[in-house]
């Protein structure tokens, strides 16, 4: 019984809500009790709060019951990734820096979730400050991949995905500044879906790079995502960056939208170092979307396959080095002991709090914005940018979305590439530009490996265009079942 | 061998707004430590800046007043250090895009003495720039204690060109700018309170010579004197250095006005690499012409403007309007009151003298002042008129100046119309000099001012309301005088 | 572009304020400079004429009017830090 609620898509859990066939209560519990059985392995979360998620779930069937329930969401439960504010609850973004820190505020989405009726109660694991494709930078030890519990579950949201995957949680909200939302959900079977930048508000998210990052959803399905993702967009006055637009019913439109769509496939994003396994598997999805009536086209980013990592470095580590100076030990976070004067207290609270790779990061950031360096690199690095985005912005005169893998490679095993930053980097190949370009990315199951490791299909969409987006994706989930396939974990 | 001083001045000011720069919590002065914070200000992790509208308001508005060139597109960029008063230990601010270039501050030296108009100078603008304050470091005996209230005020830099060329004129200069900032509701400026703060950068080179001396920074110059007396300081001491065979380094001083001295700072000793680059949380200010139209709408008349005006459109003398001019609020005050009466030189007279005094004896500000131009102008139409005196429109005024009473009104309700009733002044007359046989007698015998005692009863008798003139007249013929000479 | 040698780590870490160990020093050292050769191949771009990208979407003049709200009470500021006296920060005596 508890099996079938976990694995199920938080749409049907939503109906069954409403439908008074289950309480919120008996939800949560279910939910519990699979993480008490998982997480030890697992390790998803960094922290949960079991006895206010139980209040919560008793206010929402009260709600559900006086027949004032807030929609969908009212009662289930969500995690989020250690790197959204919720006030009262800890904000640790996987640091030692950060390990005591209690947010005094509510970040935009959660104050959005809240408003919705949704469960805000995990904290979910993560590369420390969301830098890492592998959640093994986090001070608080790795994640394991559910599906096989010697490898890595992706990152940055490694905890948010590996938890939907083991039937932990119904769905997370994770953030994605080079891949860190749909990598991991490749890795981790499960739907994850990168919005336009600006469509859903960073207030309240610890910023990794600012001009990068953006919330997103992980779910089990794609409805599930535009069910998410219908409560989380929209203007925020208090970002700005944060954009004006509709926000269409994402979820009502995955029916309505039923177009022969024009999809591109990027063809250097299937060369060497793409395993054979996952470039078979995404060749089969490209297949099916042409018998269903898509037109296909070949398309090409020469720009974005080969300098995207690059200007991505460049600008994500120069942008991170400003915002994680205000982790230095005064105001918040962690203070060394040791200091005499303010610089020793900085250099060494900062030496003491902060992770290698973060510190690997924040010394690149400095170096290239710093004296004599800017224009070398970072200027450069935004300019190549404007002419990766460009780059997109042709294709997208032909293409209402783009095909290619999520990833190189399926899960790799933990440690084996933490000694190599460099081919760690590398693994963000397909998925970087999307941030660099500002578009809305999807990552959904499409196959298996012989090995039985996840497979992801990365489709890019237009700016704004989720609603696009999500019913193309759509379309491949209702003809195939990876979705409905859960990790043993045994 | 004679130097001259090359000095350039970096003032920042804080914009009067209601909010902060980047976020709406208060901005203020005098709140209980830390209490004007918010996410936004402590940089806690996941806040971020939303610019305030009224702050490119007023840097646009003090852009026009001083002539700059208002950029159609600026930008936001992050100056990166670490300091305990600076929360993200970046500070926002603007570095290659700034929204003003250019303008100019017109000063006005010291005159030959205090009623002649000195010299006047216009000293050019490099830029001005809007950004965020810092917080407050109150230094104990072995910590120091971090107050955020001040952080991400807007602040505005005025950077000059280096052509200043003595401790008065910078004087001058903050002195006019401080005047019309302060007359374009863009800041108090109230040094104490540090909404206008500034720093110098003084070279010294030998007359003649063109390229600049190498520049020692002064900071800590926060009194309008105190800038004035370290400037002069410094250039002694570069002076005296030079003489001496020794050489200007580059540094940064702090200026002690207290103990009239200044010593290397430490901490300013490295090299700053402040790696800006542009904001990514921040998008682009651009400034189109419908915007500055309607910022110049409300720019008032520039002080040196306005009385140049003064002297032209009502002759007036200098010492009344450089007093005038130096307040808006007065001016306007006067302006008004000289249209309602048109008496301009009586109302300058009366507010620069009468007003002014009054304000200071009660304490109060012309805004909270009863008495309004209307009031003084029907005081100088009754003076005017003959219908009082002026040693009683002195008592209206200050009637006036208590209750806001209209002059009219007072001198009906008191009875203080100047008498001209010939019977009534023959009869006091002939009162006093009754009561004055020594005046008389001497007055007959040639003295002239003793009639004044006679005169005196005569007004205390009537109550100030005899008309002098006539009771001159009276007087002599009572006492078969001729009328009085005329010198 | 630079090369290898060019990344002064003592300098960068100083400004960056990191301390860092000597360990750390050689492993950055190395890893820096391989991720710093892999990065020169922008060199190979041509970016004549082309416009710096700051930000995702091309808006400006976003702002807010000039309205105060209430911000944090002082205990809800004050509740992280790692010091605090007389409801302000405790840090080290600054000299200034």
């Amino acid at each position: 019984m508890a099996d079938e609620l976990i694995f199920q898509p938080a749409a049907r859990l939503a109906a069954q809500l409403t439908a008074g066939k289950i309480s919120s209560v008996r939800l949560l519990q279910a939910f519990l009790s699979r993480t008490m059985a998982v997480d030890g392995r697992v390790k998803a979360f960094n922290s949960h709060d079991e006895t206010g998620a139980l209040v919560q779930a008793r206010a929402a069937d009260e709600r559900r019951a006086a027949g004032r329930a807030r929609g969908p969401l009212d009662g289930l439960p969500v995690g989020l990734k250690d790197v959204i504010a919720v006030e009262g609850q800890p904000l640790t973004c996987s640091s030692k820096m950060l390990a005591n820190f209690i947010s005094p505020y509510d970040a935009t989405v959660s104050v959005k979730l809240k408003a919705a009726g949704a469960i805000l109660w995990g904290r979910m694991n993560m590369d420390e400050f969301a830098m890492g494709s592998s959640t093994e930078n986090s001070a608080f030890g790795p994640t394991a991949n559910p599906w096989d519990l010697s490898r890595v579950p992706g990152g940055s949201s490694g905890g948010a995905a590996a938890a939907v995957a083991a039937g932990e949680l119904p769905f997370a909200l994770g953030s994605d500044t080079g891949g860190s939302i749909r990598q991991p959900a490749a890795f981790c079977g499960i739907v994850g879906l990168k919005p336009t930048y600006g469509l859903v508000s960073r207030y309240g998210l610890a910023a990794f790079a600012s001009s990068l990052d953006q919330i997103g959803t992980l779910t089990r399905t794609v409805e599930d995502a535009a069910l998410l993702l219908g409560a989380i967009a929209g203007h925020d006055p208090q970002d700005s960056t944060s954009f004006r637009t509709e926000i269409p019913d994402y979820r009502a439109e995955l029916k309505k939208r039923r177009g022969t769509w024009r999809l591109g496939v990027p063809r250097e994003y299937f060369g060497a170092g793409l395993d054979p396994e996952i470039g078979a598997a995404v060749k089969s999805a490209i297949e099916f979307y042409r018998q269903s009536g898509c037109e296909i086209k070949e398309v090409s980013l020469p720009l974005a396959a080969e300098y995207a990592v690059a200007v991505y470095y460049l600008i994500a580590t120069a942008e991170a080095s400003s915002n994680l100076a205000r982790y230095d030990g005064v105001r918040f976070g962690h203070r060394s002991t040791k200091a005499k004067d303010t610089v020793d207290l900085y250099c060494q609270s900062r030496a003491e709090g902060f992770g290698e790779e973060v510190k690997r990061r924040i010394i690149l950031g400095t170096h290239v914005l710093s004296s004599g360096y800017y224009d070398a690199y970072y200027m450069r690095a935004q300019k190549v940018r404007t002419l990766i985005r460009n780059e997109f912005v042709c294709v997208f005169r032909d293409c209402d979305a783009l095909l290619s893998p999520t990833t190189p490679t399926a899960a790799f095993r933990l440690g084996e590439k933490s000694a190599d930053p460099l081919a760690m980097y590398l693994n963000d190949i397909y998925t970087i530009s999307v941030n660099l370009a500002g578009l809305p990315g999807v990552s959904i199951p499409c196959g298996f490996t012989g090995t039985g490791l996840p497979i992801g299909l990365q489709l890019i969409g237009q700016p704004f265009q989720e609603a696009d987006l999500l019913a193309i994706a759509h379309r491949y989930e209702q003809g195939h079942d990876w979705h409905t396939k859960h990790p043993a974990l045994s | 061998m004679k130097y001259e001083a090359a000095i350039g001045l970096e003032v920042h000011v804080q914009l009067r707004t209601a909010s902060k720069m980047f976020t709406r919590v208060a901005a203020g002065y005098g709140a209980a430590p830390n209490t004007l914070t918010d996410p936004v200000v402590l940089a806690l992790p996941g806040a971020l800046p939303v610019m305030n509208k009224e702050a490119l308001d007023k840097i646009i508005k003090a852009g026009l007043m001083l002539g700059c060139a208002i950029e159609p597109v600026c930008k936001w960029d992050r100056k990166n250090y670490f300091y305990p008063d600076s929360p993200k230990n970046y500070q926002i601010s603007q570095y290659d895009q700034p929204i003003c270039l250019g303008g100019t501050v017109e000063i006005e030296l010291p005159g030959a003495s205090r009623n002649v108009m000195g010299e006047h100078k216009k000293i050019p603008l490099t830029r001005i720039h809007l950004e965020e304050d810092v917080g407050k470091l109150n230094h104990g005996t072995g910590d120091s204690l971090v107050d955020y209230n001040r952080a991400g005020t807007p602040l505005m830099e005025i950077v000059s060109e280096p052509a200043l060329h003595s401790a008065d004129e910078a004087f001058a200069f903050l002195t006019s700018l401080r005047t019309t900032l302060v007359q374009g509701g863009i800041s108090d400026c109230d040094m104490e309170k540090g909404q206008l703060r500034c720093d110098a950068n003084i070279s010294i080179r030998p007359v003649g010579e063109t390229m600049l001396g190498t520049k020692v920074e002064l900071k800590n110059l926060n009194s309008i004197s105190f800038v004035r007396d370290g400037i002069a300081l410094e250039i002694r001491r570069q002076s005296a250095v030079l003489e001496g065979g020794g050489f200007i380094g580059q540094e940064t001083r702090q200026y002690d006005g207290e103990a009239g001295t200044s010593t290397a700072m430490r901490s300013k000793e490295m090299a700053h690499d402040y790696r800006y680059f542009p904001d990514p949380d921040l998008m682009p200010v651009k400034v189109d012409a419908a915007w500055q139209a309607q910022i110049r709408a409300t720019v008032p008349e520039l002080p040196f403007d306005r009385q140049r005006r003064f002297f032209e459109e009502y002759q007036l003398p200098y010492t009344i309007t450089s007093v005038l001019v130096s307040d808006r609020e007065l001016s306007d005050f006067f302006e008004e009151t000289a249209k309602l009466s048109g008496k301009p030189q009586a109302a300058g007279n009366w507010i620069t003298n009468d007003l002014l005094r009054e304000l200071d004896g009660a304490k109060i500000t012309l805004t909270d002042c009863k008495l309004r131009p209307s009031h003084l102008a029907g005081l100088l139409q009754l003076v005017e008129a003959g219908v009082i005196s002026s040693t009683i429109a002195r008592e209206v005024f200050a009637a006036m100046f208590l209750t806001g009473e209209a002059a009219e009104a007072i001198v009906a309700r008191q009875d203080l119309k100047q008498s001209t009733d010939a019977g009534e002044l023959e009869k006091w007359v002939a009162e006093a000099i009754a009561a004055n046989p020594k005046a008389v007698a001497e007055f007959k015998a040639g003295k002239e001012q003793a009639i004044n005692a006679v005169k005196g009863t005569v007004m205390k008798a009537s109550k100030g309301k005899a008309n002098p003139k006539l009771v001159d007249e009276i007087m002599r013929k009572q006492l078969g005088a001729s009328p009085r000479p005329v010198n | 572009m630079s090369t290898k040698s060019d990344l002064n780590l003592e300098y960068v870490a100083n400004l960056a304020r990191l301390a860092l160990t000597g360990a750390e020093r050689e492993k950055f050292s190395r890893q820096l400079g391989d991720i710093l050769h892999y990065v020169e191949k922008l060199k190979q771009v041509n970016v004549t004429g082309v416009e710096p990208m700051a930000h995702a979407s091309p808006v400006c003049n976003i702002w807010a009017a000039d309205t105060a709200r209430p911000g944090l009470p002082v205990a809800a500021a004050l509740r992280n830090a790692p010091a605090q006296r007389d409801h302000m920060i405790v840090v080290p005596k600054v000299v200034e």
